[in-house]
């Protein structure tokens, strides 16, 4: 992957610790997460369930819990807790500095719609 | 190198076990199974259906042999554990494997009670306990017209005879005793369930004692004390079990009946743990699942070093798997001189309960031909809840406490396979028996977790519950009894409340750590309740912690199915005034609001708004004076009234300006559920009060206190507390009231529940009889206010949290 399609989405600090924030985009916005432990995920902002945004639901672990019908989301993964199914495109993060870089081209593996 | 476990049973005990463990701690140990049948782990209180020919043995496995591989288990099937040198800690096999343990789990069962009399060894003998039995069993029913008879009229007999009976044999049921199933039922629910099984063909033969099995090699006839004999094909002996405790007692394990354990589970080896039929614990053996899975958990949780579970006994009930027979047990049900009973009969209908009382508390039920209401008074029985305050209505069951949803409707057992059962996610019957039996679920939560159902909002969860009873029948794992906070801790509610207060935790991390919580940080479940806990015991403390709570409170507006949010702002009693309107009015044509609607508790909504907008908005209402409603909230909501005195050619006081001064001393208050008040200006209650967490109606000499009222899920009318004489009063009670509900309700458990969990009488001790203690409520309520009447829009209007409202960047 070359250097130019991460871009540059703020500090760490920026983001809550156990919460999420968004970047928007016209094609579907990307959540950002921050766990307790300071790991930073980024997913599609949209419930495999019925297109709830994720970044507003409750950060625990390395999960987060919709705010619509509490589906829990492996932020890792994007995948639901099993026995839910469904999937979240994942989207690469990386940290350079205090800085968060996000990749627009997602993860293999989830429908990304 | 990890720890050695050895678990000597493959039956649903002892696997039970290893999977609660492989739960809480799936790479501690290194696992071994020896079961002496050929088979994975089975559900062998469903072997009655397999009899039945209502189920196969393949939907009546629980872990076939690739669990055992998916978990590392090593499996050694149709292996009989022969020795086991303690000293050395090893066990040894009948064939000669030798496998060392640290820890080891003997779970061997029960074996059935055989009758010592002649004849007991002839070929077509058998007792109902394993596959091979339910094999032998099928193989005598092909004889057409054959005869079978069955010694034991308890439970596992009439399962056994009705399995028989629907194989096409000629079934007669031996009984020792007058009374079927006289360990569950007494005798008037005995001689209903008698008829009923003789109209469905099976024959009885009552206070029989038998004295020989006749036949040359193979069973021919059966013959009994008073001279009768009968021919018979098969016999049957189903008239108990016992604890298996050979190997514990070669070994040298301190055994009574059964093998003796401790609270965790452990033998008088504390190497050695025992959990299932074999067990005794307290003095009491068990020979139902429930209790097993009790033990399970129990036992898995010290194998994993946590050490902090009991096992304290379990109370068991019982229903009897033959399709259409309802019929339910629990407890002491016989009852002594010190106790009362409440009998319902109604011999037309085919129904029977009898529920017995001990000091207003339920001690035993029984109940025959309408078992809706069984997990009800199961519950009650467990919980130790006092009656009194329902004792009237008691025998026509929950639906007569005000459920105006169901009612009726309640008898699962005869609803369609296509009847929805959850409203809320379009769950039908046939669903939930679907997944409950292929997917061999067990709890509640299972259910949840599966189908959704009852996930929702809660009102179907009776239903759920009586279904898992109806098809499981004795199989049913209840919702334990205790019940933790969520699956992150074994505590419950009240005991972390009491250690915030104790110990004086001052924030979420240090609450989790002091009760070792199970993951790094909660879950969505329990930080919102540690949050309001924390809240609540540390006004002015406490720092608030917007990450633990749910979305709409942390925007103080409600998300909707869109994404959007909805806006309402604060209408004081009810009331608004022209300027206020065309605010409101001005907002929505600002903010191209699609829908303004008027909403139940009077007041207006506007919806659609995106979340950047709202601090927004939230400014342009402020400058009216609108203020942020809480309707988004777990916390005061409104406070509805009508217009009383001022306008009312009925009304009797100034009910108007009671709202007003309740919604002004208890706004901003976060509470365990949303609360709702209302004060109606005489009886005629236009305001509805009586439908309210509290509600005032007022009367010509002053003002009726009703608490407890829900108009939502379930619907349920309030129960009066108290007259009072003034409007300070009104207050008083009301903020004692609602702290005493703040201080004590589980969070997410509206005051109608909580009333019923801990009774009326008990609230009025506590608010009417005890003067002193209602002050103090009153004034820690009030102290509580002083830090929480601030408008949070108005903060966030002005730029506070701004990162909530914002995208952290914009691409493209």
């Amino acid at each position: 992957m070359s250097n130019d399609s991460w871009i540059k989405v703020g500090k760490v600090e920026e983001i809550p610790r156990q919460g999420a924030r968004v970047v928007s985009r016209a094609e579907g916005d990307i959540a950002v997460f921050r766990t307790v432990d300071d790991e930073i995920f980024a997913l599609r902002d949209k419930c495999p369930h019925k297109g709830g945004p994720l970044s507003q639901g409750i950060v625990h672990g390395k999960r987060v819990a919709c705010p619509l019908h509490d589906w829990k989301i492996g932020l890792d993964s994007g995948e639901a807790v099993a026995p839910d199914e469904g999937c979240a495109a994942s989207y690469p993060v990386k940290v350079e500095g205090d800085v968060v870089m996000l990749s627009l081209t997602p993860n293999e593996g989830c429908p990304n719609t | 190198m990890k720890e050695k476990l050895i678990l000597i049973g493959n039956g649903m005990a002892g696997v039970r076990a290893l999977e609660e463990l492989l739960k809480l701690s799936p790479e501690q140990y290194d696992i071994t199974v020896f079961g002496g049948e050929p088979y994975g782990n089975y559900n062998r209180i469903l072997l009655s259906p397999v009899l039945a020919g209502e189920k196969t043995i393949d939907e009546i496995m629980l872990n076939d042999e690739q669990w055992y591989v998916d978990n590392g288990i090593t499996l050694h099937k149709g292996k009989w554990v022969e020795d086991v040198n303690r000293a050395q800690r090893t066990v040894r096999t009948s064939d000669g494997i030798e496998e060392k343990y640290d820890r080891l789990i003997i779970a061997t069962g029960s074996t059935p009670f055989i009758i010592p009399i002649p004849g007991n060894e002839l070929d077509g003998v058998i007792a109902f306990r394993d596959i091979a039995d339910v094999d032998t069993m099928l193989a005598a029913a092909k004889k057409k017209g054959g005869k079978a008879i069955v010694i034991g009229g308890g439970l596992l007999g009439l399962e056994a005879a009705n399995g028989l009976m629907k194989q096409g044999m000629d079934v007669t049921v031996v009984h020792l005793m007058d009374t079927l199933m006289e360990r569950q039922l007494d005798k008037p629910a005995g001689a209903l369930l008698k008829a009923s099984l003789e109209e469905k063909g099976m024959k009885f033969l009552m206070e029989a004692q038998t004295e020989a099995v006749l036949g040359k090699g193979k069973v021919e006839s059966v013959h009994f004390k008073d001279g009768l004999e009968l021919p018979a094909d098969i016999v049957v002996m189903a008239v108990g079990i016992k604890p298996n405790i050979e190997l514990a007692e070669k070994i040298g394990l301190h055994c009574e009946r059964g093998i003796v354990v401790s609270d965790t589970m452990q033998t008088f080896d504390p190497r050695i743990y025992s959990v299932g039929e074999c067990l005794q614990h307290r003095g009491l053996t068990y020979g139902l699942v429930a209790p097993l899975f009790e033990q399970a958990k129990v036992c898995a949780n010290h194998l994993a070093h946590i050490g902090i579970a009991r096992y304290e006994g379990s109370v068991t009930s019982t229903k009897l798997k033959v399709t259409g027979i309802d019929l339910f047990s629990a407890g002491d049900f016989h009852g002594d001189e010190h106790t009362e009973e409440l009998v319902l009969q109604d011999p037309g209908r085919g129904i029977y309960k009898k529920v017995v009382l001990r000091d207003n508390r339920i001690i035993g039920a029984v109940m025959y031909g309408d078992t809706i209401d069984g997990t009800w008074y199961f519950e009650l029985l467990r919980d130790n809840t006092d009656v009194s305050d329902i004792r009237d209505n008691l025998l026509f069951g929950q639906a007569h406490l005000g459920d105006s949803g169901h009612g009726d409707d309640n008898r699962v057992a005869a609803m369609a396979n296509t009847a929805e059962i959850c409203g809320c996610n379009g769950v039908c019957k046939g669903d939930i028996v679907d997944a409950i039996t292929k997917k061999n679920l067990f709890t509640l939560d299972d259910v949840r977790a599966h189908t959704k159902a009852s996930s929702s909002c809660g009102s179907c969860t009776g239903l759920v519950e009586a279904l898992l009873a109806h098809t499981l029948g004795g199989d049913y794992s209840e919702s334990p009894a205790r019940k933790p906070l969520c699956g992150c801790t074994e505590f419950t509610h009240d005991e972390v409340r009491a250690g915030i207060r104790d110990n004086e935790l001052k924030d979420i991390p240090a609450t989790q750590k002091f009760f070792e919580w199970k993951t790094p940080d909660g879950c969505a479940k329990c930080r919102p309740a540690l949050n309001y806990y924390l809240l609540c015991q540390w006004p002015g403390e406490f720092r608030d912690d917007s990450q633990s709570r749910f979305i709409n409170e942390r925007a103080h507006a409600n998300i909707q199915k869109d994404a959007t949010y909805s806006v309402i702002p604060r209408m004081w009693g009810g009331g608004t005034s022209p300027k206020e309107l065309r605010a409101i009015a001005d907002a929505a044509e600002k903010y191209n609001i699609k829908t303004v609607h008027v909403t139940g508790g009077q007041r207006i909504a506007l919806y659609g708004l995106k979340k950047e907008e709202l601090p927004e908005i939230w400014g342009d209402l402020n400058e009216a004076g609108l203020v942020s409603g809480h309707a988004y909230g777990k916390a005061l909501r409104t406070v509805k009234t009508c217009v009383g005195q001022e306008w009312c050619r009925f009304g009797t006081q100034d009910s108007t300006q009671m709202g007003i001064d309740l919604e002004k001393m208890t706004w901003g208050s976060w509470t365990p559920h949303k609360y709702k008040m209302a004060v109606s200006g005489c009886p005629r209650n236009c305001a509805e009060a009586t439908i309210k967490d509290l509600g005032v109606v007022c009367v010509d000499s002053g003002y009726e206190l009703h608490v407890g009222g829900n108009g939502g899920i379930k619907v349920r009318a309030t129960d009066y507390l108290c007259t009072v004489k003034t409007p300070e009063e009104v207050k008083e009670y009301a903020a004692a009231f609602m702290q005493l509900y703040r201080e004590e309700a589980h969070y997410l458990e509206r005051t109608a529940p909580w009333l019923e969990r801990v009774g009326l009488t008990y609230v009025k001790e506590k608010i009417v009889e005890d003067g002193e203690g209602r002050k103090a409520l009153e004034q820690r309520f009030l102290f509580a206010q002083s830090f929480a009447q601030d408008d949070p829009w108005a903060e966030r209007a002005e730029g506070g949290e701004a990162h909530e409202f914002t995208p952290i960047t914009q691409v493209g």
